[in-house]
């Protein structure tokens, strides 16, 4: 057979171009139930790694269902809108909408040991692509409990690095306000310092991404103001 | 099957896609800052290359010339898809470490450059061998770059700290150069010069 004429060619393409399409779709909804519990599943790590809670020998699942007592949604005037649902709230959504009073902001009451503290969800941009976090508050709502980070694709070994204990542990007992009003916490350059709001080291040869963060948590943040002086 | 053993063990040394095929440079360079990902990756590139090779090289006697460098692209993005996929199913934590990287196997000049020049005009087994052997080819040099990369620019190997804090008390200092991705195209020229000085017939 002649697999060099035009018929072959037009046909041969369309053939294999057909099998590998329905390949991959079958593959992608074969597969589809079981990414997104996992997706899930990994939100709700990130929500208790916030919380300090350690879930290396435990079932995260069940850990989340017993820590986090309400998932609320909130606006930035500080009414509540619902007193769950706000684990499916798409933050980076929310954030596109151009006014702040139609953002929908996720509020996740929990309670650890006895205390009530408030985790709030922010997501912002580093030098390749998102990054995103929960911040943890007392229930003061002042004082920085625990924080996580993460992120798409900063860096290895340099903005990467937001995602580390040694970067987290220092937001640790951290205070967003400042005499009353919300000053967010700066990511400063090592050394430096800010006289306006409390700050941590940000990381060397990783400042975009330290930007990155400072910016999201000053974004982010800001948008609770109203629910955080209540 | 002297052949089949030749596909498969040259790559790692005297043909070897990084260092003497020049093949796969941009990856060797993003993901080698530290050793576990420089390692999942390179064992994902071994998966990819061997099979893309057995599928091209099944297909070899059909498919039309004109458009073969489309068809292999196609069977590479389509095994990575699915591999990509079935990462994020049952190996939700690596795939999220992988990130992009899953995706730009695609790029890999190793996938396309064994396909044109080895699959197209192979048997399956002698493909598969080849691929094999291509891929950990590819893997020894990432893991050697990124060993040397990991150990001098944090400290650490597998995210592990290996330099004592008692280095750190006298002075010493990690490399933040050595996480920049120059200096990983600098590893790979050393290695590229011990092996042509070992082989000085390569040239």
């Amino acid at each position: 057979m002649n697999t060099n004429s035009n018929t072959y060619t037009i046909v041969y393409a369309s053939i294999v171009v057909v099998l590998v399409a329905f390949l991959l779709a079958f593959v992608s909804s074969v597969l589809k139930e079981r990414q997104n519990a996992n997706v899930e599943l990994d939100t709700k790590k990130q929500i208790l790694s916030s919380l300090n809670v350690d879930f290396e020998n435990a079932d995260p699942a069940a850990l989340y269902e017993e820590i986090i007592k309400e998932d609320m949604i909130i606006n930035s005037l500080g009414d509540t809108l619902a007193k769950e649902g706000g684990f499916y709230v798409k933050v980076a959504d929310e954030n596109a909408k151009d006014k702040l009073e139609d953002r929908q902001l996720p509020v996740f009451v929990a309670n650890v040991d006895g205390a009530t503290k408030y985790v709030l969800p922010v997501r912002g941009n580093g030098l390749w692509g998102p990054i995103w976090g929960y911040v943890a508050l007392d229930d003061d709502k002042n004082t920085i409990f625990g924080v996580y980070f993460s992120h798409q694709g900063e860096t290895p070994g340099l903005g990467a690095e937001i995602a580390h204990e040694k970067f987290k542990k220092p937001f640790h007992g951290k205070h967003i306000m400042r005499n009353g009003e919300f000053a967010s916490v700066r990511v400063v350059k090592p050394g430096k310092s800010d006289p306006n709001a409390e700050y941590v080291d940000g990381l060397s040869g990783g400042t975009m991404t330290s930007q990155g963060v400072d910016a999201m948590l000053m974004d982010g943040l800001s948008q609770y103001v109203v629910f955080l002086k209540k | 099957m002297s052949n089949n053993k030749e596909a498969f063990l040259t790559p790692l040394n005297r043909n070897n896609p990084v260092t003497v095929q020049i093949l796969g440079i941009c990856s060797s360079l993003a993901v080698t800052a530290q050793l576990e990902p420089a390692l999942v990756m390179g064992l994902s590139v071994t998966i990819i290359v061997a099979l893309s090779n057995v599928v091209i090289s099944l297909l070899r006697n059909t498919i039309p010339v004109r458009i073969r460098i489309i068809v292999q692209l196609l069977v590479c993005a389509a095994l990575v898809t699915i591999v990509s996929e079935i990462l994020k199913a049952y190996a939700y934590d690596v795939s999220v470490q992988l990130s992009v990287y899953v995706g730009l196997i695609i790029t890999n000049c190793i996938l396309m450059g064994r396909l044109e020049a080895f699959a197209m005009a192979n048997k399956p087994w002698a493909s598969f061998l080849d691929g094999l052997g291509n891929g950990f080819g590819y893997a020894i040099i990432l893991v050697i770059i990124a060993f040397i990369r990991e150990l001098l620019g944090s400290g650490n190997l597998f995210g592990i700290p290996v330099i004592p804090q008692s280095f750190y008390d006298f002075g010493y200092l990690n490399c933040g150069l050595m996480l920049m991705a120059p200096m990983a195209l600098i590893i790979i020229g050393c290695i590229i010069w011990v092996q042509r000085a070992k082989y000085p017939d390569l040239d």
